[in-house]
């Protein structure tokens, strides 16, 4: 590999990595074809972390960061002078391929500055897709982010080439978004997400391929002053005006060369992961954004212990729960149980009256569960009234390791 | 490697009851057939699972023992057989000792066994179908090719999995790099492709190239991909443990970027803002703004540049007529002749629609005409193209022109022939028969619903004449409220 592309791909990699989404799932499951490259697998693959626990899954490029747009929060602002490079579509077409051969990805998630006009982007991004699929018969996972701005028929034709489409929200409010990204348009993003939700949904029915592993989108935590609960209850709009298969939530990051418009001091990792667990108790525990509401306080989570165990601490009257005779519903608000453990519970009752051994063999979270459930052989007495129960499950405040 | 199977002795499994101790000879590594031939024969002759001895020994190339005979095949639930596969490539010497204790209690009366996760036998067993496939999952993800040089294009991987999963993983490599020849490397076993795929002896380390002209390329990516400011050594280490390191070339990286993060990091927060060193791009964001096509032409261009959706048209039939028609027509999609002209309306169905339009008093050279959809759909039929009407979603794809368009001519009426021009032009399928006559479309411009005249031509010849004058009469109504 030359330098000169070695030296473009480092700048473009480096502004690409705020984006926290790398993942490649979703996608229906595809073999090469007899003279082609490449297969998804449904899960997705991580071909490597990096040492900020990050997995390493698609090619996440830029074409571009030059950008006309002033977003204050984005390290490829037109104001920032960070170093600048562009792609040619040809550079990024061989990039995929020679990485993909080696096994060092699954694909490409290409993003890009706005340069010309939202137009002239979204037409390159796709031809970089179409290329890919066209002329090198590669079948593995490509996300493209599409550009809200651009016009919709560019986002029809790249949702017939792209796994997924995404399109970051970024700031949850107009207020921020005027504020902060002078040139986006709330409107314009979610008449996109529309467009795109309703484009899959109808592909779907119609067994067409359009954008299959479906839409994301990312906001960024902290560059506001937005809390936790809102944070949450847009989510769960979005999930469910779109169809949306995830939400993004990344906590800004300090980045070279920042704008005064910023916080100084970014917000705990920890916040970030708080919200993702709360949006899996509304995605896959059946919790309304009412009752994540419920576990916040002042409409902010707290960050030494997780949204399902602060609720099951505010509401102790439902608890504890048996786990021979509850529904469902009552055993996934169990701290400690997973969605897996519930359903592997739920079946083995069937054959026999479960012990806290058997429990023990069927999550791993036991030590957190034990307060709130009843065993055949088990009562936790007094244990769920106990004041210091907060104390005794929370984590300690920070986890820091040496290398 | 599986290979032939033998177990001894051999002539005592009917007797097994009185001689005790069975021992079971299976081939070292993930040996699948030898499994099942010891199982079903086990089984067979009732051998409890504590009477078995279970061991692997490598069997010599010219080994003269040929199986005994065949005993009959086990009927076993699906979440058995599924298991099974995914247990036997596993390095623990018990495995097919606890898979025959699981196969000897589902068929003594505990048929559901495997839905009980919390039993001991099948929580163990589901730990090291686990712990299978993590090791698979890690192959697929870790292994890392190397370009074999002055060959012709090759690929070779050397890699170390934890258990005997080596044929187990190759399907996937197969899926994925069909049109590459590649080799996978193991202390084990080699994999092979060139088209075919075939297995071979164990390989070492240093057959496979020592390096890999874009390796230092993936370093550079992984380099920057990593942020500074979240280190988070535990996440890394957890999903990729250090065994795997060696075998990967950006793990060299790790150390350098871990020692500077701190630093890295601490360095901009502390970096106080900056004035931009470049002028302010006033002109270009200004020009960005106005990305939109400005004329019917313009979005004309973009229209045309535009593949089929559905592939097999020749081209995309734009629409016809002045800008600031009092009236425009929306039809369906081109047929076979306006595909071929690259006009609206010039088929069968536009000769008739010319016709009405020249009886109720309308000069169709006045109107604008165009169709939902840009492109002509069609099944082949012998020679003959036929027409196909575009779903939901296809009439979507194309709505956006649509609406740019009637923007641009911006007429008193539109007209909707049929139901597909109602889609495009409402969103939502709407019967014709109920909506006919003036409509509202939620636009500037009024609206109309009929028929299409398609619809006509394919009428029984006695029904025709009605429904064309009913035809005519709509055209006379869109005549009176256009004026």
């Amino acid at each position: 590999m030359d330098e000169k592309l070695a030296r473009k791909l480092r700048i473009l990699a480096d502004a690409a990595k705020y984006d926290a989404s790398c993942a490649s799932s979703g996608a229906p499951k595809r073999k090469a074809g007899a003279d082609g490259l490449g297969s998804t697998t449904g899960a997705g693959i991580c071909h490597a972390y990096t040492p900020d626990g990050r997995c390493v899954s698609l090619l996440k490029i830029l074409l571009t960061n030059y950008c006309l747009f002033d977003c204050a929060y984005c390290v490829n602002r037109r104001s920032s002078n960070v170093a600048r490079a562009r792609f040619s579509v040809e550079e990024v077409v061989t990039l995929t391929v020679e990485f993909y051969k080696r096994n060092y990805i699954e694909g490409l998630f290409l993003s890009s500055g706005i340069i010309r006009s939202p137009d002239y982007t979204m037409e390159m991004l796709t031809r970089v897709a179409k290329k890919l699929r066209r002329e090198h018969g590669f079948r593995g996972y490509i996300h493209l982010k599409s550009i809200p701005e651009a016009s919709p028929w560019l986002i029809e034709e790249a949702g017939l080439y792209a796994d997924r489409l995404s399109i970051n929200l970024e700031l949850p409010t107009e207020e921020s978004l005027t504020r902060l990204a002078p040139e986006k348009d709330g409107a314009a993003i979610e008449g996109a997400m529309g467009q795109i939700g309703e484009r899959i949904a109808q592909a779907k029915e119609e067994k067409r391929r359009f954008s299959p592993a479906g839409q994301s989108t990312q906001v960024i935590v902290g560059a506001d002053s937005t809390t936790d609960e809102a944070l949450i209850r847009k989510s769960a709009l979005l999930y469910g005006s779109y169809g949306l298969k995830r939400v993004y939530y990344s906590a800004f990051s300090p980045i070279p060369d920042a704008s005064s418009a910023l916080p100084p001091q970014a917000p705990p990792l920890r916040r970030e992961h708080r919200l993702y667990q709360a949006d899996w108790l509304i995605r896959y525990y059946e919790f309304s954004p009412d009752d994540v509401a419920n576990a916040a306080d002042g409409g902010m989570f707290a960050l030494d212990i997780d949204p399902k165990l602060a609720w099951a601490l505010k509401n102790r009257h439902h608890f504890p729960v048996d786990v021979n005779r509850a529904d469902r519903t009552m055993l996934l608000r169990v701290p400690g149980l997973g969605a897996r453990a519930v359903d592997a519970i739920v079946k083995a009752r069937r054959h026999g009256r479960l012990r806290l051994d058997d429990v023990a063999r069927l999550t791993s979270g036991l030590k957190r569960a034990r307060p709130f459930l009843i065993a055949e052989d088990f009562r936790p007495t007094t244990l769920t009234d106990r004041l210091d129960l907060r104390a005794k499950l929370a984590e300690p405040a920070e986890q820091l390791s040496l290398f | 490697m599986p290979g032939p199977h033998r177990q001894g002795p051999a002539s005592s499994a009917e007797t097994g009851a009185r001689i005790g101790i069975h021992v079971a000879t299976l081939a070292p590594g993930a040996d699948m057939p030898g499994f099942r031939a010891a199982a079903r024969r086990l089984i067979a002759a009732n051998v409890p699972p504590e009477a078995i001895v279970w061991q692997t020994e490598a069997l010599s190339l010219f080994g003269t023992e040929s199986a005994p005979n065949e005993a009959p095949p086990l009927a076993l639930p699906r979440p058995v057989t599924d298991l099974i596969p995914m247990v036997v490539p596993h390095r623990d010497p018990e495995r097919y000792g606890l898979l025959y204790a699981l196969i000897w209690r589902v068929l003594h009366g505990e048929r559901a066994l495997m839905e009980v996760a919390s039993d001991p036998l099948v929580h163990r067993l589901h730990r090291m179908r686990k712990g299978i496939a993590r090791d698979l999952h890690k192959m697929h993800a870790f292994l890392r090719f190397r370009r074999v040089p002055n060959e012709p294009e090759r690929y070779v991987a050397w890699f170390e999995p934890d258990h005997h999963i080596l044929e187990a993983a190759a399907p996937f490599f197969v899926d994925r790099f069909r049109n590459l020849r590649w080799s996978i490397l193991t202390p084990e076993g080699s994999a092979h492709w060139d088209g075919a795929l075939s297995f071979g002896p164990p390989g070492r380390r240093e057959d496979a190239p020592e390096g890999d002209g874009f390796e230092a390329g993936w370093r550079d990516y992984y380099e920057s991909t990593f942020n500074p400011a979240r280190l988070n050594l535990d996440a890394m280490r957890a999903e990729m443990p250090r065994k795997y390191w060696r075998n990967m070339p950006e793990t060299a990286a790790i150390p350098a970027l871990v020692r500077a993060a701190g630093a890295r990091a601490q360095a901009m927060i502390e970096k106080a803002p900056t004035m931009p060193e470049k002028r302010d791009p006033v002109r270009a964001v200004e020009r960005m703004a106005r990305d939109e096509p400005e004329s019917l032409e313009a979005l004309n261009a973009v229209i045309a540049r535009s593949e089929p959706l559905v592939p097999g048209a020749t081209q995309a039939v734009l629409g016809e007529g002045p800008l600031g028609a009092t009236i425009a027509f929306v039809g369906e999609q081109p047929g076979d002749q306006e595909d071929r002209q690259g006009r609206p309306f010039v088929g069968p169905a536009g000769q008739l629609l010319s016709r009405a339009l020249a009886e109720a008093g309308i000069e169709r050279s006045d109107a604008y005409l165009t169709n939902a959809v840009k492109h002509f759909k069609f099944t082949l039929r012998g020679k003959r193209r036929i027409h196909e009407k575009p779903t939901a979603g296809e009439v979507s794809h194309y709505r956006w022109w649509l609406d740019r368009e009637l923007d641009f001519v911006a007429p008193k009426l539109v007209v909707a022939l049929g139901a597909t021009a109602v889609l495009a032009l409402t969103g939502k399928p709407v019967p014709i028969t109920r909506a006919r006559g003036p409509a509202e479309f939620g636009r500037p411009f009024g609206g109309f619903i009929t028929v299409h005249p398609s619809y006509l031509l394919r009428l029984p010849d006695e029904a025709k004449e009605e429904a064309y004058h009913a035809f005519v009469a709509d055209l006379r109504r869109v005549r009176d409220l256009a004026a």
